[in-house]
């Protein structure tokens, strides 16, 4: 009779230990699924520079986790003036206006520079030897239509929880964004 | 966060207005120095970029975790098999380590949760808030499985515990005390939107991605060759999801056992366990100390709300160092420093921020409201380390009453390493007959 009681005693005991504990699951997984359906949209995040607060201070080709950035040149043609003098490809007072290394701002020579018409340049980017250093950027904002400008590539972004150039970001550009829309692309403005 | 959708209506509104200025002063905009030409016969390019991931990845993410939990908690649980949790630990650091880079990590989400507490603009994605809470569901009903075979972390330390000693019984309890400070800084630093401490300092991420600072490869390397000595140091004196999951691990409903029926002291399990978490029987106390504890468990219970007050009080004394941190802040001091002529030149981040053509007084408003966020979360922090010391020296004297030796329910991460060495699972897999003689040895 005693073990019986003491056997029922266990019985209940570890039915309400069970309660409990489905209790506590149901409150953490409800918790954490009000909280991510708080706001209406919930996917998947991706980091985004926002080309009007960059100042290519040249921190995206260095504190990128990865040997090679993430962060690439992207140019918006529609926006470049296709000058002669292009201040984003030749570096300041060039000997010739010329595709001669000692005259490219380029490090790796990543931008491709061909004739059009006369008087007219196209600049193409070769992204494989582009470095994301952001010299080209700044000289086509300095005096140029601002048409360069960089960009988180998605092919190869690792998507760190803790963007180590957002850390590293002067200026803050860095955000993240939804992933159904992970591209903020230059695009020219209505005077044209 | 940014609002997309805001954003360009913003945009549209801002076009809108830029179309009436140009058309009432008529002069061109700043940026647009060389009109674009009009080709007759060359054809503009367009800008290509590379898609970003497919959803599918996520899902495929959430599947493998689900899988691996299932397979981990039947490993240890159920099939009480060390090899195959080894086996699975080795897949683990294959797929969400190496080949996804070690990011979908609960370890760094606890973060993401934090800020979209503190943060309404922030929006949880609904895959990070399941993988965040999947291992804990499964640490509440089997144990932390997850710390075992499935988290990448913890496999690569488990790989490497060669040689471990055993760590001096103070000092193990005195480190681990070091997880619960770290998940308090982490969440700190989450909810006032400074950095992902967590993530910024995971010493393992570098060598996934086969690439990281040189600081953080050195650490990582510290972390992996002092790991052949101290097993799992990360685990056992830093993971502040351990922390969490061995919390939640002391109300599981089930845990690895040792022996599958009756212990037989021999201790071989301790000599095997790496990671110090087998707790050996108690011995009967005498009255007299019976009492004396008693006392101390008193004293110590009377103690904790000081602490706690002491860590406030002094977690509040912090503020001005620890909103430093925020980037914010820093930018608003240097700007201050700047205007003032008590430093020369200007820095990126100042150039920047006077870009923006934003007022300096405008700065300055919103650093010091971060400034005052600081003020209250320094002291919880504070308050955070003066429980976890008080709760721990309360753990420490309140005697439980053991008459076999077992794996700690907090500390024990369901490794397996001790099943093969108990002699009581030897004989359960039939490689010995009879447990008797080992008894009467021991």
């Amino acid at each position: 009779m005693n073990d019986n009681n003491e056997k029922q005693k266990l019985g209940r005991r570890a039915f309400l230990t069970d309660a409990l504990r489905v209790a506590g699951a149901l409150g953490i997984a409800g918790g954490a699924a009000a909280l991510a359906a708080r706001k209406g949209q919930s996917g998947q995040l991706v980091w985004q520079i926002d080309p009007a607060k960059c100042i290519a201070c040249g921190n995206c080709a260095t504190h990128c986790v990865l040997d090679e950035s993430a962060v690439k040149l992207v140019h918006s043609f529609t926006m470049c003036g296709y000058c002669d003098l292009c201040t984003g490809y030749f570096r300041p007072s060039p000997i010739a206006l010329n595709s001669a290394a000692e005259n490219q701002l380029c490090p790796t020579g990543a931008i491709k520079r061909t004739f059009v018409e006369d008087p007219y340049f196209e600049y193409t980017l070769d992204k494989q030897l582009c470095i994301g250093c952001g010299k080209c950027v700044k000289g086509c904002n300095a005096f140029g239509n601002g048409s360069l400008y960089l960009q988180v590539q998605h092919d190869r972004c690792k998507h760190c929880n803790e963007c180590a150039i957002a850390v590293a970001c002067p200026s803050q550009a860095y955000h993240r964004v939804p992933a159904d829309d992970p591209y903020l692309l230059k695009v020219r403005g209505p005077q044209g | 966060m940014r609002f997309p959708t805001r954003n360009i209506r913003r945009f549209s509104i801002s076009s809108c207005l830029l179309a009436v200025l140009l058309l009432a002063v008529s002069t061109a905009m700043a940026t647009e120095r060389f009109p674009p030409p009009d080709f007759t016969d060359h054809k503009v390019p367009a800008t290509i970029v590379p898609a970003a991931p497919g959803e599918w990845f996520q899902y495929l993410d959430l599947a493998v975790l689900v899988l691996a939990l299932a397979a981990a908690s039947y490993l240890a649980i159920a099939r009480r098999s060390r090899r195959g949790l080894f086996v699975l630990a080795i897949a683990s650091l294959a797929w969400l380590g190496f080949w996804r880079g070690g990011c979908i990590c609960p370890v760094g989400l606890i973060q993401n949760v934090t800020l979209a507490l503190f943060e309404p603009a922030y929006a949880l994605p609904w895959t990070a808030a399941a993988i965040f809470v999947l291992p804990i569901l499964f640490t509440l009903f089997f144990g932390r499985t997850f710390c075992a075979a499935v988290c990448p972390l913890g496999a690569a330390q488990e790989l490497v515990a060669l040689r471990p000693v055993r760590v001096p019984v103070w000092l193990d309890h005195t480190l681990g005390l070091l997880a619960y400070v770290y998940l308090g800084a982490g969440v700190t630093f989450a909810a006032t939107g400074t950095a992902f401490v967590i993530c910024r300092y995971d010493p393992f991420v570098g060598f996934f991605r086969m690439g990281a600072s040189a600081n953080m490869l050195v650490l990582g390397a510290c972390f992996l060759v002092g790991g052949i000595f101290v097993g799992r140091p990360y685990c056992r004196y830093l993971c502040p999801y351990g922390a969490i999951l061995g919390i939640v691990s002391r109300w599981s409903k089930w845990q690895v056992k040792i022996p599958p029926e009756r212990c037989v002291q021999c201790r071989l399990c301790e000599d095997a366990c790496p990671y110090g978490a087998i707790r050996e029987p108690t011995a009967a106390l005498l009255p007299v100390d019976r009492s004396r504890g008693r006392r101390r468990l008193a004293a110590l219970l009377l103690l904790c709300p000081v602490l706690i007050a002491a860590g406030f009080w002094l977690g509040r004394q912090l503020e001005a160092p620890l909103a430093m941190l925020h980037p914010t802040v820093r930018l608003a001091d240097r700007i201050s420093l700047e205007q003032n002529g008590r430093v020369e030149g200007t820095v990126d981040a100042s150039d920047a921020f006077r870009n923006t053509g934003r007022s300096a007084e405008d700065l300055y408003r919103e650093a010091s409201t971060i400034s005052s966020r600081f003020r209250w979360a320094g002291g919880w922090f504070g308050a955070w380390v003066g429980l976890v010391i008080g709760a721990k020296l309360i753990h420490l004297s309140i005697r439980r009453r053991r008459t076999d030796y077992q794996p700690d329910r907090v500390a024990c991460v369901s490794c397996g390493r001790c099943f093969w060495y108990c002699p009581g699972e030897q004989a359960r897999q039939g490689w010995i007959q009879n447990i008797e003689p080992v008894m009467k040895g021991s």
